[in-house]
Order: C-alpha cells, then structure tokens, then sequence
C-alpha cells in the first residue's frame, strides 16, 4: 500500500527540482492529495502538468492509488 | 456490446456532444465525490452537457482512458477535447476559465459549488447500459 511519503519521493525524483507536498486524504492508502511546485510546468497546460505527474505512477492511478488530486504549479505561480 | 462496439461509442460521444461529461454515476445520482464535484460545477454555470455513467461496464473505463490517456474519472470533454477530470475543471471554474471556455457567463457569488447542486438544467444522460444487452 503507497503512503503519502512514498508518493511525495517518487514525484520528486521523477521531476527534479521540484516539492511536492503528499497528503494521503483518507488514510486508507489510496486516496491522495498532491501539491506539486516544479519548474518544468512552465508553459504547459493543466492537462500537460497533470499528465506529467500521473505519468510518474503509470497504471497505478486509477488501480492501487484509486484518486491522485492534483494542484500543480510553477514557482513563479506561488509567489 | 463487444470492445471495439464500446470505444466507437464513446468516440462518437465525445466527438457529437459540444459538452461531454464521463463520470461515475449520473448527475442526479453521483457515486464519486470528485464526478459530483465536476457535475457540480457544470449546474452551476447552466450549460447543457450529455453525462454518461461509466459504471455499468468496466470497460468503458478502460476503452476511455485508452483513448484520452488520462487515468481517472471524471473526465470533461469540450468540442471533442479533453478540458481535464475534477480538481481542473473545479480550478477552472474558481478562475472562470471554464465558463470562457463554455461560453457562457459565469454565476455571481464566489463559492465553489457543492454537489448536490439544486438545479439539473442538463440534458438526460446517455444510456450506454440500454445498449450493452
């Protein structure tokens, strides 16, 4: 079962340079919360930036992990 | 109903419905808080959209993403172009992208709307499950 930990490594790694910020919404393992700040969001749509990070789990979202909400931005959109 | 019967379907859906809403239940009866969410916000700006269930048949989900590559429902089309799943099209509404890109004009009052909403001024859903016998 993912934890919140693991997810927020796994982004992280897979994106460098960025945070992301993991929360496990139920504590079941398998609904979760995601704020993910990274550069290479820079010019890409919502649907880019979401895929990006879907794309670090492949066919585990929507299996194991049964929803991943997703806030995405870019440095400069946090400030 | 065999597969490629389904992925016709639904690639006839999304390319015939200006507004193209897959979820899980019906806007009247939801069964995901995340499909009620983007139900939700579609009741709240009074556009007309078509809703269907992807429940009744595992593979309508599969076939789905398949095609739209994106893992999760709910998934919002527009003009045959997928706008995103519940925490997207819940953005673009707070910022009014979404009734820009709906053309319509967005409500006053500030707040997110919350499932249920009282009015359903949408279309009936797309009975997908009647054509699967």
């Amino acid at each position: 079962m993912p934890t919140s930990g693991e997810l927020k490594e796994r982004i992280e790694a897979s994106l460098p340079g960025s945070t992301a910020e993991v929360q496990d919404l139920t504590g079941g393992g398998d609904h979760f919360r995601a704020e993910v700040v990274s550069e290479r969001f820079e010019g890409l749509s919502r649907i880019d930036r979401h895929r990006l990070v879907y794309d670090v789990f492949g066919d585990e979202v929507g299996g194991p992990i049964h929803a991943l909400s997703l806030k995405t931005s870019t440095l400069e959109e946090t400030t | 109903m065999t597969t490629d019967e389904i992925r016709a379907f639904i690639q006839q859906a999304i390319g015939e419905n200006h507004v193209m809403l897959f979820m899980k239940g019906t806007p009247e009866h939801p069964m995901c808080g995340f499909s009620a969410r983007t139900a939700a916000a579609l009741n709240a700006l009074g556009v007309e959209y078509s809703a269907l269930d992807i429940l009744p048949d595992p593979r309508i989900r599969q076939e789905l993403s398949g095609l739209s590559q994106w893992p999760t429902i709910p998934q919002l089309f527009v003009d045959g172009n997928l706008v995103g799943g519940a925490d997207i099209v819940t953005e673009m509404y707070d910022t009014g992208e979404l009734a820009d890109t709906l053309g319509v004009s967005q409500p006053t009052g500030e707040q997110v709307p919350e499932p249920p909403a009282e009015e359903s001024p949408q279309t009936a859903p797309l009975g997908l499950e009647n054509r699967l016998g």
